[in-house]
Parts: C-alpha cells; sequence; structure tokens
C-alpha cells in the first residue's frame, strides 16, 4: 500500500506545485523517486513529529496541501495534540499518512504495533479517518484525501488483497464497498486484514455459505446506510480489524446501527481484545496468535450459523 | 582470554572488586575488547537470522555496551532487581539486540535464548522489550523516551537518597525530539549528578547524515548550556570510555553527558558510515565476510 501511495502522490505532486510532503526522518529508498522529482515540495523535519505536524499546519495556513508522512503512531501519538489543537482546529488540509497498521511490524515490538490509531483518530471533531483495504483503495484515498479539506488519517498496511476494483466501480470517499454480494451473513472489515476476510469468504463459500463481504475503506465520515442493508438481507454481521476492539471499526458500526434502530440477528467483533502484544511474530503469526486469521473468521461464522440455522428450522 | 559466560562475568566481578595492577588492567582491557566482539557477532547473527534492521545502529554502541556491562555498571545477574543496582536505559532502542548480547554475555539470560531473537513466538522484539527479558529496564522503540524516564528514575533516587546511577544511551538523530531537550532542561535545573547520558554520535540518521537532517553542532555546548557536564570520547576506545565513567559526575551538582564519537557499523567495513546499513541485512556472502571481519578483529 505504501509504494501504491507514493506513487499516486507522485502523479498529484506534478499536477499541483501546493502539494508537500514532510517526512520524520524516514522513507528510506520508498521516498527516493518523490525526494528527487520533487525537492521543492519534500522536506524533512528530522525525527521530531510534534514539530512535523506543527509545521504541516504553518505551511498549511500558507496555501499548501501537506502530507506527514512517519510509521505507525510516530505520525500521530506524540504529536495529537498537534493534530487536534493546530491542524484539525484550524481547519488545515493536513493529511497524517502511518505506514505499517496494526501488526505489520509485528516483530519490531509494542512501540511499533498500530492498534488504537482508528479509535483515537475518529475521536477528533472533522478529521476523516481512512483505513484502505485493498491498493485500488489506496491509490483512489490518496487522490480523495488530496481534494477533501481539514485533516485527514490514512493508514496503510503492509499487507494487501491486491486489486480488488469491480468492473466499472467508481470509488467514493466515505461509502464502504461491497465486495462480495452474499446473503448469508456479513462479513466487514477494514484495512489490510481484508486479504483474511477474503480467503474467510472463499472457504466458506467452498461449504455453501456465501457472505456479503464490505470494506470500510473509510472509518470516518461512515456509511450506515450499506451497513443498515446487510444487517436486513444476510441477518448477521461480524467485523474484522487488525485493531483494538475497544472504539475501532466493530464499535462504529455497532453504534451507528443501533443509533438507526436496525439491529442485526447476531453480532460480533473479532478484534484485539488481549491488550499490549509482547510477542514477537510476522503480522501473520500475531493475526493467528490474536485470533483474527482466515481460520478464526470461518469458525465464528460457522458457530453463529449453526446457532442461527437451527433455529430457522425450528 | 576468557571462553566461557560465566567465566566472562566472574572475572569481572573479580576485577572490580580487587585494585588494579598494570597486569589487572591488561586484562580487563582484552576483556572488554572481546566482549565487544561477541556482543558485534551475536548481532550479526541475531539480525542475519530474523531478516530484521539496524545492524549498523547495535555495532556503532557495542564498545560502549562492553564497557558498561564489563565493569561500570553495577549490576548482578543473579540479582536483576536488587534495589542499589545501577540502571540503565536503551532509549535507542532499535539497536536492542546489542543489548540483549550484552546481557546474555553477561549472565542475565542464556545466550541460547539470543538465536530466537526477531522469530515468532519469541520475547526478543526489533526494539528492546522488558517483558520477560531479566536486566532490561524499560522497553523502548519510539525514539525519544529513555532520557525522561532516567531522568525520573534519577529524581526518584535523589528522594530516597540511594547512591546508584542511572544511564541513559541515546542517539544523535534522537536527539531532535523536543522530549529530551524537556528531560536536558529539568535533569539540569535538578542538577541531578547520578544521571548519566551516553550519546552514540555516529553522525547518522534515518536518511542522511546528522549534520544535512538537523544539525547538532556546537553540540557540547548545548548540553553546558543546560546545566550539564560534558566528557568527549572515542566511543570505541575502551580505556577512554572507562576513564568517562569512573570520573563521575564530571561536573560536581551537574547531570554527566558522555558524547561518545561512534562510527555507524563499526568493525565490518563496508557497513562502516553507511546510511543503508540501518536498514539492510547481511546474508549469503555479505554475511561471511562481515563473520570474517568481525571473528579477525578478535
Ligand atoms: C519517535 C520515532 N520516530 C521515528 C522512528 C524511526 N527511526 C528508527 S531509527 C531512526 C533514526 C536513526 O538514526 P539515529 O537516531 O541517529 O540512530 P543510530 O541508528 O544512528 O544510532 C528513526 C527515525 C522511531 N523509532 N521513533
Ligand atoms: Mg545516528
Amino acid at each position: 500500500m505504501r509504494d501504491v501511495f507514493i506513487a499516486r502522490l507522485c502523479e498529484l505532486a506534478q499536477a499541483d506545485p501546493r502539494i508537500m510532503l514532510i517526512t520524520g526522518d524516514l522513507g528510506f529508498r520508498v521516498l527516493d523517486e518523490y525526494m528527487d522529482r520533487f525537492p521543492k515540495q519534500f522536506l524533512n523535519a528530522g525525527v521530531a513529529e510534534q514539530n512535523m505536524t506543527a509545521l504541516a499546519t504553518g505551511m498549511a495556513l500558507e496555501g499548501h496541501i501537506v502530507f506527514t508522512y512517519s510509521i505507525a503512531n510516530f505520525t500521530f501519538m506524540r504529536c495529537l495534540e498537534q493534530i487536534r489543537n493546530d491542524a484539525a482546529y484550524h481547519d488545515c488540509n493536513v493529511n497524517v499518512i502511518s505506514v505499517g497498521a496494526g501488526f505489520s511490524y509485528g516483530q519490531l515490538g509494542i512501540s511499533h504495533h498500530a492498534t488504537e490509531d482508528i479509535t483515537i483518530m475518529r475521536s477528533l471533531p472533522g478529521v476523516t479517518v481512512a483505513s484502505p483495504g485493498d491498493d485500488w483503495e489506496t491509490a483512489e484515498l490518496t487522490t480523495a484525501i488530496t481534494q477533501t479539506p481539514g485533516v485527514c488519517y490514512l493508514r496503510l498496511d503492509k499487507s494487501s488483497p491486491g486489486n480488488t476494483q469491480r468492473p466499472g466501480e467508481i470509488f467514493r470517499l466515505g461509502q464502504t464497498r461491497v465486495l462480495r454480494d452474499g446473503t448469508d451473513v456479513t462479513l466487514a472489515a477494514t484495512g489490510g486484514i481484508m486479504s483474511e476476510v477474503l480467503k474467510a469468504a472463499d472457504t466458506l463459500a467452498e461449504r455453501g455459505i456465501h457472505a456479503r463481504v464490505l470494506s470500510t475503506h473509510t472509518i470516518k465520515p461512515f456509511d450506515v446506510a450499506t451497513y443498515a442493508n446487510a444487517a436486513r438481507e444476510t441477518g448477521g454481521i461480524i467485523t474484522v480489524e487488525e485493531h483494538t476492539v475497544d472504539g475501532g471499526l466493530g464499535s462504529v458500526v455497532a453504534e451507528s446501527l443501533l443509533e438507526a434502530g436496525v439491529v442485526p440477528r447476531f453480532f460480533q467483533r473479532i478484534g484485539l481484545r488481549a491488550g499490549f502484544s509482547s510477542v514477537v511474530g510476522t503480522q501473520q503469526y500475531l493475526r493467528a496468535v490474536y485470533g483474527i486469521d482466515a481460520e478464526t473468521i470461518v469458525s465464528a461464522v460457522e458457530r453463529r450459523l449453526g446457532a442461527g440455522t437451527a433455529r430457522r428450522v425450528a | 582470554m576468557i571462553r566461557s559466560q560465566s567465566d566472562c562475568t566472574r572475572r569481572f566481578a573479580l576485577a572490580k572488586r580487587t585494585s588494579r595492577t598494570a597486569f589487572q588492567l591488561f586484562i580487563i582491557m582484552t576483556d572488554l575488547k572481546h566482549l565487544a566482539q561477541r556482543i558485534r557477532l551475536h548481532a550479526l547473527r541475531m539480525t542475519s537470522v530474523g531478516g530484521s534492521a539496524h545492524v549498523g545502529a547495535a555495532m556503532s554502541m557495542a564498545d560502549i555496551l562492553a564497557t558498561l556491562y564489563g565493569g561500570t555498571l553495577n549490576v548482578d545477574p543473579n540479582d536483576p532487581q536488587k534495589p542499589d543496582r545501577d540502571r540503565f536505559i536503551l532509549s535507542k532502542g532499535h539497536a536492542g539486540a546489542a543489548v540483549y548480547a550484552a546481557l546474555a554475555e553477561t549472565g542475565f539470560f542464556p545466550v541460547e535464548q539470543l538465536k530466537t531473537h526477531f522469530q515468532n513466538g519469541s520475547k526478543l522484539s526489533g526494539h528492546v522489550s522488558h517483558k520477560g527479558i531479566p536486566g532490561v529496564e524499560l522497553s523502548t522503540g519510539s525514539l525519544g523516551h529513555g532520557l525522561g524516564v532516567a531522568t525520573g528514575m534519577a529524581y526518584a533516587a535523589k528522594l530516597k537518597g540511594a547512591t546508584h546511577r542511572v544511564y541513559c544511551l541515546l542517539s544523535d538523530g534522537e536527539c531532535d525530539e523536543g522530549s529530551n531537550w524537556e528531560a536536558i532542561l529539568f535533569a539540569g535545573h535538578h542538577q541531578l549528578n547520578n544521571l548519566v547520558a551516553i550519546i552514540d554520535y555516529n553522525k547518522i540518521q534515518s536518511l542522511a547524515p546528522v549534520s544535512e537532517t538537523l544539525a547538532l553542532e556546537p553540540f557540547a555546548d548545548k548540553w553546558r548550556a543546560f546545566g550539564w557536564g560534558v566528557v568527549e570520547c572515542d566511543g570505541h576506545d575502551h580505556a577512554q570510555l572507562r576513564e568517562c565513567f569512573a570520573e563521575l559526575p564530571a561536573q560536581g551538582g551537574q547531570p554527566t553527558v558522555v558524547i561518545a564519537h561512534t562510527i555507524k557499523g563499526k568493525g565490518v567495513s563496508f557497513m562502516e558510515n553507511t546510511v543503508e546499513w540501518h536498514y539492510f541485512t547481511a546474508r549469503g556472502e555479505k554475511f561471511d565476510q562481515a563473520l570474517r571481519e568481525l571473528q579477525a578483529a578478535g
């Protein structure tokens, strides 16, 4: 996703000299093309994320469209107040890019696990929270947040199922995509964990269970209509995220549906519940350890539908 | 020459207790050289097996760690939590492999365990972790945290009237972080002369030299202006490092910073003074060459 983002950003920077990329001393090799082509639209703020974000605000107030860039939590956590008070409150077009969502940097330790960012960022008034689930969404979101005023947070995963665009499909910021049209159950995800969800959907399809698969690339603003339809048409919803369940995608879905008066027959959040991970491992390994991989999703569906089917028969 | 890990631990303990004749000093210097070499060899193997980055960062500070764990720090592998121990914090957590190696070599946990570094199910994460690892005081990985915590520990020691020291090793690029300067201001103001910051001043950070990113010079003057005593040394010269640590605090009532001039990737010719060996993993021919060079140096 990172490379897709940079490739699209190069196109955008070529067309619009207001675009500015500020890195917090990261992006070795990855940013080379951008740095070479747009030296005047690039800045290394050093390992100093608070100042990076304050600089971004200052430049945005002077008319730039700014991207701040770092990995995992560094891009938003220490500098959260700069994002809130400076960039967001002043309606600046500052786009906060976090490379390495969830357990993308699994072996590096908890400093590099970005597992609370959705919750934190979506609590900030007016901030757009984007979490692409594939390469196409990544590219389209990059363009969309450039054109969207105010602060946007873009969460980029190391893993990706590739390109899931359907023929003729048009991208819209804030609109959850339907990747599969099943009616037996809804599997909804945000971010690169989509690759696990699609694997799970394939396994389920082989077993005669046709899941509707939703990709919520924009957490905020949230598309409640697509979820309300899914609840009505498929009965049960299972949300999947490589992120804490406290305030993440599952929370948004539950809050929004309840408020809209739509209650699915069953609802389950698959996400992180076990606290900080001090276990070392690859993204794939940690997904299995923390029960957010394809296998867990499949068994969750079968458990739920097993009970549901029995009720229907009775 | 010492050969085994327990041998090594015993020798350092002995050397510390007895008065230092020239011969003993010779033994100590040989042991430090050996310990530094072991740290480098482990760091090379650990990063290679796991495919992790930051080998250059580990090589850069191997001699500092060897000097600290080879007799400077009052720590006891048999009682890692003893209240009067010196505290050591690695703030540049990305070089955790070297600290794990130093701890294993001085008996805090089995050297065998180093093989699990970066592996699925392990406790030894790429950035230094304290969970289940005896001897690690603080998990780090996000730059700019260690010195503030070390300052808190030093302040607590003063309140208690304890006499141990708190050491914190930082990288130079890390000094970009404003949080460090808040701690530096605080420690100077409160005259925490039990606090020792060590800078692994290798002049290179993530994308470019420090001088081209955010220049730190005149670096020593900045610390002095904040009320710190400053000593500078060659960060690969064990005798110089020992001398710096032997005379603490450098200035009576002030915290001390040891600005250790180092070479990133020190000990492996093709890694030295490069940005890319912050990231690359030595494999195949590169690994063999690095191994040969490090072994030859012993
Ligand atoms: C807060 C924070 N921002 C960014 C990073 C990513 N990062 C890891 S090492 C590094 C800089 C490496 O240079 P330096 O600090 O000089 O350390 P060296 O390896 O040279 O000792 C950066 C930016 C980080 N770990 N923490
Ligand atoms: Mg450096």
